[in-house]
């Protein structure tokens, strides 16, 4: 009895452990077609029709692909929306790796776009007239789908920054709303210090939000060229946001609360949240998230790193790509120009979503549309303006969602520990670079 | 027992005759034939595709090639992972114990008979084991929470501050409570079932030595139930070596505190499914999977020959 019970587990304790390996599939390489389509090409698609496989949670999306199934009845749409974010992006790698159940268009944010686009996952949309689009988009955007003379998506909304805060509680404590980072530094001790219960903002270590931050602050920590990368946070930018952000931290001036939690939405609907920098989608998801805070809150534009610098940064937003595993390329690239630079884009921007494209920013219908929400301000002159002061020479790494996977490794300990947000930052500048390597990468020291 | 005249069909406990045993092992194979099927299917075939995926390296830049052993070479010198490892096995020679600790004094103190509503006891302190682990672990994580949390309700209601639970020097201990509290009621019936067949003429026999509670407990209980005892501390060993769900749970409570490679199931988990990196991500489970079985082995020996 007992020999056979050591025997079984021996056995037991050898499957349990072993058992652990994870199952990876080898990746297929695919050549891209670069023959040019005509738009003559797209329309006999359209006419002919067929059904395509959109994976994207964008929620406006819905409508535009009712309105476009009507406009051509013979095109079936298969919108795929439950998932976003990191398990968005698992699905399409592992999808793509497998080379099977790879959808025809996919959301991909633009700073997951590098690392689709560099391993071929991606159709190039300049054959099939994406180019001649350029201009019928802001230069942000446009900078973050195209690389050289391809173009690897058309940009869906874009997310150029403001800062929302809460009036009700800047009006109670009689303190001004911060026009220079040091200004909001100031209004953050004096909040706090009003009540304890006040923070100027939330923050745990959100990579986005960091990269946003260095971005509006002049860094540029990243420089991509092709496989060629370099990875560098010891600039005067990086300075600039350590230097504000440390003392946020250490002062214990920011809630220690995450991004899109139970508590955040709680916080930024009772005032214990009194500030949000972000990208200029937030407002739909204040009107569905924090409803019992509608008529507090309103707009400003981001506070200036050095006085009447109008400098601003994007965050956030994404495109619509065609997997380059995917079947009905020229039905996809209809339905993608429909909804990003065609009849889409205003169904789109009615239902809340922010545009990427130049129209629909100058129009002033748009610049003058009052948000209930903002207590009849029209928010949208703030953004549009924000938009057009993005300087557009940032870039993202190829691999930029494994490094965000690990923020929270490297600069999420200073915020909890005594570790200094300039050496977490260098933390995360050595795993990234130590990634890149391994990922086969030339990393320029 | 004695049988006079064993029946046509033969016994299979009995010896089989030289003659006969080419058939009969046959005959033995064909039993154990869909389990070693559905063995080599589930258990041989992931092992060995892992082991395979352990010498490839697939890299976004130059695509997948033969490495040989140079994940394994890379994974030896992995700071991450070592610092991975040296957390559960910290986490083993310290929840280990406490753990099995209270679950062997439950079960003395429910087998002793001086306890009123015994059977309530037993399954009140099993009931933290039905519950699911990410139930339970975001039960606890709520507790835990500083701000909107017990800890934090405690804090303002008393005026006190408790250290938080999820900071990156308590939450090891903060997880070893979890896994204590879901574990105990189910080591406790390991070694509870394992008392309970102790004969009970042993215990008159030692009443009549004059024997007092505690001798019955050193001499006769704990050490027949001393393979009970080895049985749950290897599947304690197990259990820690692959901690992952308490980890992965509590994460997005203490995102700062537990990092994407805080144990190696974690850091194998993390970098199949954020990096792709797939291969070494095997290389990992093959080391982690060797060391646990080392350590297993090393306690199934150490515990067995004792008890010889």
């Amino acid at each position: 009895m007992r020999r056979s019970t050591s025997r079984v587990l021996r056995g037991l304790a050898l499957l349990s452990t072993l058992a652990l390996g994870a199952t990876a599939c080898g990746s297929s390489d695919d050549s891209s077609d670069t023959k040019a389509v005509s738009a003559g090409d797209i329309q006999s698609a359209l006419k002919k029709g067929g059904s395509i496989t959109v994976w994207a949670w964008e929620p406006t999306l819905k409508s535009v692909a009712a309105d476009f199934e009507k406009k051509y009845p013979k095109v079936k749409i298969n919108l795929v929306s439950e998932r976003s974010g990191d398990k968005h992006y698992t699905a399409l790698s592992n999808a793509i790796s497998a080379g099977k159940g790879v959808p025809d268009v996919a959301q991909v944010e633009y700073f997951a776009l590098g690392q689709y686009s560099l391993t071929k996952g991606l159709t190039d949309l300049a054959p099939y007239g994406a180019e001649k689009l350029a201009s019928k988009f802001t230069p942000g955007p446009w900078n973050a789908v195209s690389e050289g003379d391809k173009v690897y998506g058309l940009p869906m909304d874009s997310g150029p920054m403001a800062l929302f805060y809460n009036k009700k509680v800047f009006d109670k404590y009689k303190i001004a709303v911060p026009t220079t980072w040091d200004e909001y530094l100031d209004a953050a001790r004096k909040l706090h210090k009003a009540d304890p219960k006040a923070y100027i903002a939330n923050d745990l270590g959100d990579a986005g939000f960091t990269t946003s931050m260095l971005w509006q602050a002049g860094s540029r920590p990243y420089k991509v060229d092709g496989t060629k990368v370099a990875i560098n946070f010891d600039d005067a930018g990086a300075k600039k946001f350590e230097t504000v952000w440390q003392k946020l931290i250490d002062e214990k001036l920011l809630a220690p609360v995450s991004g899109w939690t139970d508590d955040w939405y709680k916080g930024l609907g009772d005032g214990t949240i009194a500030t949000l920098a972000t990208g200029a989608w937030m407002p739909a998801n204040f009107e569905t998230g924090v409803p019992n805070a509608k008529g507090d809150w309103r707009a400003a534009a981001m506070p200036a790193w050095t006085k009447g610098d109008k400098a601003s940064a994007e965050n956030g937003g994404s495109s619509l790509a065609l997997p380059a595993l995917g079947k009905n390329k020229e039905l996809s690239y209809a339905f993608v120009e429909y909804a990003n630079a065609g009849d889409g884009v205003a169904t789109r921007v009615s239902e809340g979503a922010f545009p990427a494209t130049v129209a629909e920013l100058q129009d002033t219908a748009f610049k003058n549309k009052e948000f209930p929400y903002f207590g009849g301000q029209k928010a949208n002159e703030i953004f549009a303006e924000s938009a057009a002061n993005v300087a557009d020479d940032w870039s993202y790494l190829p691999f930029q969602p494994y490094a965000n996977s690990i923020f929270n490794d490297t600069v999420g300990k200073a915020y909890v520990s005594s570790t200094k947000l300039a050496d977490g930052l260098k933390a995360w500048q050595e795993a990234s670079v130590k990634y890149g390597e391994e990922q086969g990468f030339t990393i320029e020291k | 027992m004695t049988t006079l005249q064993p029946p046509a069909a033969a016994e299979p406990r009995q010896a089989p005759p030289p003659a006969r045993r080419d058939r009969r092992s046959w005959a033995g194979w064909g039993f154990i034939g869909p389990f070693v099927a559905v063995f080599a299917l589930v258990f041989l075939a992931p092992i060995g595709y892992s082991i395979y995926l352990s010498l490839f390296r697939d890299q976004l830049i130059g695509g997948n090639h033969f490495v040989g052993l140079d994940n394994y070479t890379q994974a030896l010198k992995d700071d991450a992972f070592w610092a991975a490892v040296g957390r559960v096995a910290l986490f083993l020679v310290v929840q280990v114990p406490i753990m099995l600790g209270i679950a062997l004094l439950v079960a003395l103190a429910l087998d002793s008979g001086r306890l009123y509503g015994k059977s309530f006891f037993r399954i009140t302190i099993f009931l933290p084991y039905a519950v699911p682990a990410v139930v339970a672990t975001l039960m606890w994580g709520f507790m835990y929470g500083t701000k909107y949390g017990l800890v934090g309700d405690i804090n303002s209601a008393f005026g006190v501050s408790l250290p938080d639970l999820l900071s990156p020097g308590w939450v090891l201990a903060s997880i070893g409570n979890i896994v204590t509290w879901e574990f105990v009621g189910y080591n406790m019936l390991i070694f509870y079932s394992a008392l309970r067949v102790i004969p009970t003429s042993l215990y008159e026999a030692a009443e009549i030595d004059g024997a007092g509670q505690w001798r019955i407990i050193s001499s006769i209980k704990l050490p027949a139930i001393r393979g009970a005892v080895v049985i749950a501390t290897i599947f304690s060993i197990i259990g820690s070596f692959q901690l992952f769900n308490e980890p992965s749970i509590l994460r997005p409570l203490a995102l700062n505190s537990i990092t994407t490679d805080y144990t190696p199931n974690f850091y194998t988990y993390s970098l199949s499914f954020n990096g792709q990196q797939h291969n070494y991500s095997a290389t990992v489970a093959i080391i982690m999977g060797v060391i646990t079985m080392v350590v297993a082995y090393a306690v199934q020996l150490r515990g067995m020959r004792k008890g010889a």
